[in-house]
């Protein structure tokens, strides 16, 4: 089987898939203007923005040169060593905002669930694909196993939202493995099942404040309530046109919180309106289908199980991002992918990027 | 790569396929949630738009009213009686003081700074918002703001600011009159709500309180503008969108006269005491003086609670207007009406003469009601009894008319009724009848009554301003006018006369007997303190009793309490062919109305009477 009956193109030959290359910087490009707005025109901050988009091209570039059975030689310790990381963080970890997620190397700050996010999925697929397909229920406890541990220890810091994306990208995993539809249907009833026993024993305070202002975020306005009100205002007041760049109001006037980082959406909603918002929905609809059918068209269910699964991890940042701040979902940390300000999701994302230019790269030296 | 014997072996087409089901699948399930997030901002950005667009306007313009200038008040020939005055104080700005407590210091060594009023300062430093600016200082004088505008390089984040007050550069002369402009208190406020003002007050500070600033607060007071400010969400100003300028408040004149109010004030020296000066012709009020007074300005910048109670307890009562609030028997100054009444119900004629022997009795009851003059004026007729003030004859006439044709014929002349003047502090007084006793105490009227009333005695009791009006009216014959302060109203364009309120006219059975009765004023004045004036003037004196002598007793003047003497009163009026100026005097306390009202009187008349003819309208 070959997909590439003639001579590999340049890009195929650097490893780098075009239609996903275009994607992803026509996303920058526009995240580069809302950063521009966000930031109140601080220039400082787009640059700093700009090397973070530099550096993630980089490091997708390098990946995307690795073939991905070296990733499944790797995925088993990386996934210890990131487990012991996580451990040392609980044990070790610096308290930031209140949550213990970071080590101190000395001479950086490092956050080790950015790292089982990558090595997680690679874990999984690596596992699961070890087997015939669809998994057997022995081997499907065993992976349930290896997505608790750091899932658990990722929520106990607390951070929600990278539990959230850890636990999807195992999920994502086993679903696409095909596991049997009786046992999603009785997965689906056990989580609906302990969703009280989360909300009365496992979920802190403020993340039960949280699912409650979602509810009725008038309640209190000026407290818990702000963020989620001052980005509704935001995007509703953007309109079908929106207000235009620079000129959004609840943005450049301050109203709207963590407008840059988290919030970033309600920026684009304000001042670019509806249209705005279909545009970026359209960009990321176009990575997440051109990610699926990088994945369908992999040799090995390795390959397969790991591309699906960061495609649509990539899927669950947008939704819950953007759930959260059009007032759908509560509040969780999860910055919006590749528009956000920040430089951790940036090179993770990037990373999990490379990986699927790596996975429809490399297929034509997969020899069976 | 080669299985393992141990490891099962894969299908990879199976697989392959299995995956590629288990793919569409989620892609379907990710276009179905992308659907919900666009139906979500469908839902926000268009169905709910103008509500959230609302929302982000209201988040982010501040409206700022601003208040409107206060209208001035002017006297009938545009001398200045209320103006506004230019008032400075020094704000700062926090953000703006790098050392707060140096700056302090040294702006102390400029202008004077109480030690507590920078520990007030330094506690409510806590409290304010850093970009606010916020008082340091108020009302410095010129010499301060020159002052501190030349070392002004040397306090960054500080300046004067500067707005108005209002201020009454007469102090005391008129407070009755004018009223005062004081802090807007809650009562005020829950009124101007009741009254859907409230909204015009939201950058006013200062509201009519008395007088005519309070009765013309809706003239005086104006439109207020605001600004549009653009603000960030901690309240910092951006920028200014929209000025709205405001509109000022409308100036006024008073039919008030400065010169004969200084005179009238001047004459009555801070005796108690009410003065009173209407022009008939159309009942505007001239002079209205009541003493003794007080210094309005006090109250704009907001009275000291010593001050207020030494004003409040003061015995003799600087607050209430005498003119238009104290209620005094007329005594004989009413005799003119009552000898009118007599004359039209041909009680009497003109030429009726009864003996006066001292005391009057009624028809078969032993008890005397004595005149003023002990051994009695003689055989008297109208003229007699109006000049001397003999006070049989009015019983006689009184008794023969009885209460209830007095009672009716004086009402018109506005007795027992508030007049309907300008302003809101006034008493109605009374004008007694059966069925006021009746209601009032319960008890039948009695002839007795009757004759108390026949020489403005009794139950009878008027104010100042009562019984001006109903001299005017007599003065005319019968033409009325209701008073009133305001003269005219400086609009944009045009100044806007007070039209004439001019009420029906007392048409007399015999119109004969006007002439009669101002005839015999006349004579009075002929005949006593105005024998020597070279203008023509008419009156009629009263002496009011306050104390009760017994039926045979001696009053003595010198061994009654001073609050216990008599009552002065005067009426008058000048020219007697055309009337310009109708006058009423009450000297609280002061004994016999012709020696001590009388003068005032006099001098009042002189003055405006001997003045140049053009000042006087």
């Amino acid at each position: 089987m070959s997909a590439h009956p003639s001579r590999p193109s340049f890009w195929h030959r650097i490893h780098i898939d075009l239609p996903l290359l275009s994607g992803l910087l026509a996303l920058m490009g526009f995240g580069l203007f809302v950063i521009y707005s966000a930031g109140g025109e601080n220039l400082a901050l787009m640059e700093r923005q700009l090397v973070r988009m530099g550096l993630g091209i980089a490091i997708m570039f390098c990946v995307a040169q690795i073939n991905p059975e070296i990733l499944k030689r790797w995925a088993l310790p990386i996934y210890i060593a990131g487990i012991i990381l996580l451990l040392g963080v609980h044990f070790f970890g610096e308290v930031n905002k209140g949550a213990q997620r970071w080590l101190n190397l000395g001479f950086m700050e490092f956050q080790p669930s950015e790292l089982i996010k990558l090595a997680f999925p690679i874990t999984m697929a690596w596992y699961i694909s070890k087997h015939p397909l669809p998994p057997k229920k022995r081997h499907l406890a065993v992976a349930g196993v290896i997505l608790l541990i750091p899932t658990l220890l990722i929520a106990k810091q607390p951070d929600l939202g990278t539990s959230i994306l850890v636990a999807a990208s195992g999920i994502f995993v086993l679903f696409l493995s095909g596991m049997s539809w009786a046992i999603v249907l009785g997965f689906i009833a056990v989580i609906l099942a302990m969703l009280p026993v989360l909300w009365f024993f496992l979920m802190h305070d403020y993340q039960r404040t949280r699912v409650l202002t979602l509810l009725d975020p008038e309640k209190d306005p000026l407290g818990a309530g702000y963020h989620i009100i001052q980005s509704k205002i935001a995007i509703g007041s953007g309109g079908v046109w929106g207000k235009g760049w620079l000129q959004g109001t609840q943005s450049q006037l301050e109203f709207l919180p963590e407008r840059h980082t988290d919030f970033i959406f309600a920026v684009v909603g304000e001042e670019f309106g509806l249209m705005g918002s279909i545009l970026l929905l359209a960009l990321y609809l176009y990575i997440i289908g051109r990610g699926l059918v990088i994945a369908s068209r992999a040799q090995t269910s390795f390959a397969r199980l790991l591309a699906g699964s960061i495609t649509l991890t990539f899927f669950v940042y947008i939704f819950v991002n953007m759930g959260m701040v059009s007032g759908i979902l509560p509040v969780v940390g999860v910055p919006l992918p590749l528009i956000s300000y920040g430089g951790t999701s940036m090179l993770t994302l990037m990373t999990g990027f490379g990986i699927l230019m790596s996975i429809q790269t490399h297929r034509r030296f997969i020899d069976r | 790569m080669s299985p393992k014997k141990r490891v099962a072996m894969h299908n990879h087409a199976a697989e392959a396929s299995l995956f590629k089901r288990r793919a569409l699948f989620t892609f379907c399930c990710v276009v179905i949630m992308l659907g919900i997030l666009f139906g979500n901002l469908y839902h926000l950005q268009v169905t709910s738009h103008q509500d959230y667009q609302t929302r982000s306007n209201d988040n982010r313009i501040r409206v700022v009213p601003v208040a409107p200038s206060r209208g001035l008040i002017y006297d009938r020939h545009g001398q200045l009686l209320a103006e506004n005055q230019p008032f400075y104080s020094i704000e700062m700005v926090p953000e703006k003081v790098k050392d707060i407590d140096q700056s302090l210091i040294e702006l102390g060594t400029l202008i004077p700074i109480s030690e507590e009023d920078i520990e007030s300062l330094k506690r409510s430093l806590k409290y304010h918002r850093r970009f606010k600016p916020m008082t340091i200082k108020s009302r410095l004088t010129e010499d301060q703001v020159a002052l501190f505008s030349v070392n002004q390089h040397k306090f960054p984040g500080f300046k004067v600011n500067a707005g108005l007050k209002r201020h009454y550069p007469y102090d005391g002369l008129m407070t009755h009159v004018l009223g005062y402009v004081g802090k807007i208190n809650t009562k005020d406020r829950a009124r101007l709500e009741r009254n859907n003002l409230w909204q015009n007050y939201a950058a006013t500070k200062d509201i009519g309180k008395q007088g005519v600033e309070k009765f013309y607060e809706t003239l005086l007071h104006g439109k207020p503008g605001h600004l549009e400010e653009e603000v960030n969400n901690r309240g910092r100003t951006i920028r200014t969108l929209k000025v709205v300028q405001p509109e000022p408040g409308q100036d006024i004149h008073l039919t008030l006269d400065l010169k004969l109010q200084q005179k009238a004030v001047e004459l009555l020296d801070g005796r108690r005491g009410s003065v009173v000066a209407i022009d008939p012709n159309d009942g505007g009020i001239l002079a209205m003086v009541s003493s003794p007074s007080y210094d309005p300005n006090q109250f704009v910048h907001g009275i000291s609670r010593k001050s207020y109670h030494q004003l409040l307890n003061d015995a003799s009562r600087p607050l209430i207007n005498r003119a238009t609030q104290g209620q005094y028997a007329p005594a004989s100054t009413v005799k003119p009406h009552l000898g009118l009444l007599a004359l039209e119900e041909k009680v009497v004629s003109e030429n009726t003469r009864i003996h006066d022997p001292g005391y009057w009795q009624i028809p078969g009851v032993e008890r005397k009601y004595r005149d003023w003059r002990k051994w009695g004026h003689g055989w008297v007729n109208i003229h007699d009894s109006i000049v001397n003030s003999c006070d049989t004859y009015f019983y006689d006439s009184a008794y023969k008319l009885g209460i209830d044709k007095i009672s009716s014929f004086m009402d018109p002349f506005g007795f027992g009724q508030n007049t309907g003047i300008d302003l809101y502090e006034e008493s109605a007084g009374i004008m007694p009848s059966r069925d006021w006793k009746r209601m009032r105490y319960n008890q039948p009227w009695y002839i007795g009554d009757t004759i108390s009333v026949g020489i403005g005695q009794g139950y009878w009791t008027t104010t100042p301003l009562q019984l001006a009006n109903a001299t005017a009216i007599l003065a005319n014959d019968g033409k009325r006018f209701t008073p009133h302060l305001l003269k005219s109203i400086e609009d944009k364009t045009a100044r806007i006369e007070t039209p004439l309120d001019e009420q029906a006219p007392i048409a007399l059975k015999n119109p004969n007997n006007w002439e009669i009765i101002n005839r015999s004023m006349r004579k009075t004045a002929e005949k006593s303190r105005f024998a020597d004036a070279t203008y023509t003037a008419a009156m009629k004196t009263g002496t009011a009793q306050i104390f009760s002598v017994a039926e045979d007793a001696k009053y003595d003047a010198d061994s009654v309490d001073e609050f216990l003497r008599d009552n002065a009163l005067i009426i008058a009026y000048a020219p007697f062919e055309k009337p310009q100026i109708v006058l009423a005097v009450v000297l609280e306390n002061a004994g016999w109305g012709g020696v001590n009202a009388g003068p005032v009187a006099r001098a009042l008349l002189d003055e405006y009477m001997l003045r140049d003819q053009w000042s006087k309208k």
